[in-house]
């Protein structure tokens, strides 16, 4: 294991804490978002192409939109 | 019309039931009779050890023709042509959760407005990068048999173009023909294993030629299944998309 994954792999573990112990839903939903973009780093490295490109797409993108816009949703239905 | 096409689609699968039940020869492999199974032939120890037809040579890219699956990308090959049942379950849960986020958000006749305005330079930019985008999830799930990708990233990737769309422009919706067509790619779906049935022998078999590895029409019926779900999947998330961005009908 080289030095580089090492710190992301220390990086995500740190990110994914900060998205358990966050008080704001929208930071934890952008954590999450974060450790989706370096573990495809890690797929990557790992040379699983595949499934970088779909954690790429679903789990730091579309994963994403979607939390915000319910968020937007939830919040929306808390003022109504 | 409808009830036609519900009958003869369970008559095909009622045929598909019988004929299955009833193939156990060489090169169909049915269901044998209880306790007769082989596991380790038929799972992975098969394809660990099977060579790619007859031949035991080395595969060259761009040079060796007629392989048995014929699609450069490996991991393609597995996901929709030896384990294609297995993809048709994985976009039927799509599908349902898809119908689940509709039943319980939809039927929202307006979109959410935003307090916060976009700025024109956003607005022009998003037009300049939806169509790229847009190409390229085309090409992702058009060459998943060549390169990393497939109809679920691609799929996905058409999606992020309509949440590029939804997010400069207010007013934008998902068009309401997008689950005509996301009903018709899933039927298409279903009629290609219908297809090799009738023509092969089981349900989903491969039965266009292979080609020639590293081309474009190459793999068989890999590529053309890898469009099918990538418009499918496209067409779905952006249906998701659009039923959360809209405000539902019962809080006016």
């Amino acid at each position: 294991m080289s030095v580089f994954s090492a710190i992301i792999c220390i990086a995500m573990v740190i990110l994914a804490l900060v998205a358990i112990e966050s008080k704001r839903l929208l930071v934890s939903v952008i954590m999450l978002s974060a450790v989706g973009l370096l573990s495809v780093v890690l797929f990557v490295m790992m040379k699983a192409p595949d499934v970088a490109i779909t954690e790429a797409s679903v789990g730091a993108g579309l994963t994403t939109a979607i939390f915000l816009l319910s968020l937007r949703k939830l919040k929306r239905a808390d003022a109504a | 019309m409808r009830r036609l096409i519900a009958a003869i689609i369970s008559l095909l699968f009622f045929l598909m039931l019988i004929t299955v039940l009833n193939t156990e020869t060489e090169d169909k492999a049915g269901i044998p009779a209880y306790g007769d199974a082989d596991l380790s032939s038929r799972v992975s120890e098969r394809f660990v050890t099977k060579s790619v037809n007859g031949y035991d040579g080395e595969i060259v890219y761009g040079v060796t023709s007629d392989a048995e699956t014929g699609s450069a990308n490996l991991v393609t090959s597995i996901v929709v042509n030896y384990r294609s049942f297995d993809t048709l379950g994985e976009v039927t849960v799509l599908f349902i959760s898809a119908t689940g986020v509709g039943l319980l958000l939809g039927g929202g006749k307006k979109r959410i407005v935003e307090e916060i305005k976009v700025s024109p330079v956003a607005r022009l930019a998003s037009r300049i990068v939806t169509p790229l985008l847009l190409t390229l999830g085309i090409y992702v799930f058009i060459h998943g048999h060549l390169t990393p990708g497939g109809g679920f990233p691609g799929g996905a990737i058409i999606a992020a173009a309509f949440l590029l769309m939804m997010l400069t422009d207010e007013k934008r919706r998902a068009p309401s023909k997008l689950k005509i067509l996301e009903g018709y790619m899933g039927l298409t779906y279903v009629l290609l294993g219908v297809a090799g049935l009738l023509i092969s022998g089981s349900f989903l078999q491969n039965f266009l030629p292979s080609g020639t590895i590293g081309e474009l029409l190459s793999g068989g019926l890999v590529p053309v299944v890898y469009s099918v779900i990538g418009l499918k999947v496209g067409a779905e998330l952006s249906g998701i998309l659009d039923d959360l961005a809209c405000e539902g009908s019962d809080e006016s």
